[in-house]
């Protein structure tokens, strides 16, 4: 396939002096995940609700599975799927009746509607909820009916909108299971999220957007080396050892080791992971007692800081 | 992989989770049915109305308690005053009574859209390829519905008070047919209202200052006759006028005059103005 799925050029929109998306650039090839990364009000969900033909871009380009969103909105529209950051699906219906009420309007006839319906709710594991109505459904089963909504045809594209958030960690894998499961099969995803570590979970390729401007782009991996590898955390045993622990870390790691008010505490932020192994055979060669000793991912906050120079902050709300 | 972890959990775990063979399985058994009509959409819209009545019976509470006040507070307040009696006046009010019920519940179909819309189901249906307006046509449909229970529980509570419509039967459910009509154009002033302001209670407000000149500044309670010359000029022009003396006209089996061609071009403008103006605004929202 020739065609991108995704192509943008210069894309704006503009909510009285706010410019909620500032001249965004993209091409997003077809097949698997393209992660939208930022914080709250970045301009994630705008840009998503112009893709999806919900919204006009007020200047800019935009071609969706090589269709104008402008000129062939309706074309767009009829090969894409959006499941958006509230429940999209009708709260006062049942789940069953919501898969009914979107295969009818997609021209099922009642019986086939019926049958999809059906068959979905299963695949989804929503068969014994089928005749409750989703208002009465837990926030992982809410998503997911939103995401059986979304594949009643199924999409060539499926814009995610924040999937994840707000969900207990088994009902995010079920999510991510999902999302899996439709890559696999062949649906291109794009799918927006504050959380590095989702997009690291499942993006191939991910945007970061600040301010409605993409600030970087990669895979997780060149996002993650351009931070460093991530923190290491180090407590000592006895606050004592900490200043020969220190003099071990600087001469093993060779990057800055700072000392934090907790007085058994050493944190660095590390750039070659392979030295970390090193560093910890030497504090234990010379003895000194370990109650912590933890590398941790990067977070967001420090992908910003180091992109940005300033840490993530909803700076107001996504405008809607 | 993933198929097989997923398959694991789901049968050590009680509760039912996802299957990613089945998701793929319907990904792949997934049908593309040739796009439906406009109608057949509008009409998919209209049984997603009736579903929300069959699960929240409470909203029906509005069509049928109001109508009830309203006859009963209207004929035994003025009765006497205006007419002499209650069974004098009630062949002049219910007809009139039937339109103001019906009108003003009308405007309960700008705030149903805007919870809507704040609940983000709009853009589910937003993003369907399908005939653009249907979701607002399918819901006025399915007010229709809710308009005709009000209409149904008026007449009920004037026959039960003494009404005899020389009309019948037929020049009654002609009477509602013709302000079923006018109704349902009157919805687009308030869909419309209801994408341009941001929540329920405000559509409300401004809904109601616009019924209230167009429902008490009419022949609904009292003849023209009897007002000051500036109110008159009003009345005369307010197509609620037209829309009672028709609907009273057909009712009392009498000939309908030039108010039937007024309200059904009253209603022709109304859709063609505010269905416009709904649907510039729906395609690009706030």
């Amino acid at each position: 396939m020739a065609e991108l799925a995704i192509e943008t050029a210069g894309l704006v929109k503009t909510y009285g002096d706010t410019r909620a998306v500032d001249g965004i650039d993209l091409a997003i090839a077809r097949g698997g995940v393209h992660g939208f990364l930022g914080p709250n009000g970045a301009g994630k969900t705008t840009a998503i609700r112009m893709l999806a033909t919900l919204i006009r871009p007020d200047a800019g380009e935009a071609r969706v599975l090589g269709y104008d969103i402008r000129t062939q909105s309706d074309e767009v529209r009829s090969r894409v799927a959006l499941t958006g950051q509230f429940a999209s699906v009708d709260e006062d219906l049942t789940g069953a009746e919501n898969l009914r009420l979107i295969a009818k309007l997609y021209g099922f006839t009642p019986k086939a509607a019926m049958r999809r319906s059906a068959e979905l709710l299963e695949a989804f594991g929503l068969a014994e909820a089928a005749d409750r109505q989703v208002k009465k459904y837990s926030g992982g089963m809410r998503r997911r009916i939103d995401i059986a909504a979304s594949i009643v045809v199924t999409p060539d594209l499926l814009f995610l909108d924040e999937p994840t958030t707000g969900l207990d960690p088994r009902s995010r894998n079920e999510v991510w299971d999902i999302i899996r499961a439709m890559v696999a099969y062949g649906t291109t995803v794009m799918l927006t999220t504050q959380y590095l570590d989702e997009a690291d979970q499942l993006a191939d390729k991910i945007s970061v957007i600040d301010n409605g401007k993409i600030i970087a782009e990669g895979t997780a991996t060149e996002l993650k080396a351009s931070v460093g590898s991530g923190m290491l955390h180090v407590r000592v045993m006895h606050r004592a050892d900490r200043e020969a622990a220190r003099e071990i870390l600087l001469r093993e790691l060779h990057v800055e080791v700072d000392t934090p008010a907790d007085p058994q505490a050493l944190t660095a932020s590390i750039e070659d992971r392979g030295r970390v192994t090193r560093a910890l055979t030497e504090l234990d060669a010379a003895g000194i007692g370990l109650a912590q000793f933890s590398l941790g991912q990067p977070t967001l906050d420090e992908v910003f800081l180091s992109l940005t120079g300033k840490p993530a902050e909803a700076t107001e709300e996504e405008a809607a | 992989m993933t198929t097989d972890e997923t398959t694991a959990s789901a049968e050590t775990t009680t509760a039912p989770a996802p299957q990613a063979s089945a998701i793929a399985h319907a990904l792949a058994s997934s049908e593309r049915p040739a796009r439906p009509s406009a109608l057949s959409t509008s009409v998919t819209f209209g049984w997603r109305a009736l579903l929300k009545i069959k699960h929240v019976p409470e909203q029906l509470f509005d069509v049928t308690v109001f109508p009830v006040i309203m006859t009963l507070l209207f004929t035994y307040l003025f009765g006497g005053a205006i007419a002499g009696s209650v069974s004098a006046y009630i062949a002049y009010i219910a007809p009139g009574v039937l339109v103001q019920s019906v009108l003003f519940i009308t405007m309960y179909t700008g705030t149903t859209l805007r919870t809507d819309i704040d609940k983000g189901v709009f853009d589910r249906f937003r993003s369907l390829p399908i005939w653009r307006p249907s979701p607002l046509v399918g819901m006025l449909l399915g007010d229709a519905v809710r308009f005709i229970v009000a209409s149904i529980v008026t007449s009920i509570v004037c026959l039960a008070i003494g009404w005899r419509p020389a009309g019948g039967v037929v020049g009654v459910v002609l009477g509602v047919a013709l302000l079923l009509v006018f109704a349902f154009s009157l919805g687009w002033i308030w869909t419309f209202l209801s994408l341009i302001l941001r929540t329920p209670g405000s559509i409300m407000g401004v809904a109601s200052f616009v019924l209230m000149p167009l429902l008490f500044g009419s022949n609904i309670f009292v003849d023209p006759a009897t007002m000051p010359g500036w109110l008159q000029a009003w009345v005369n022009v307010n197509p609620v006028s037209d829309l009672v003396t028709g609907v009273r006209a057909l009712m009392n089996g009498e000939q309908i005059g030039s108010e039937l061609a007024i309200t059904l071009g009253w209603s022709a403008a109304l859709v063609a103005v505010f269905g416009s103006l709904t649907m510039w605004k729906y395609r690009d929202p706030r």
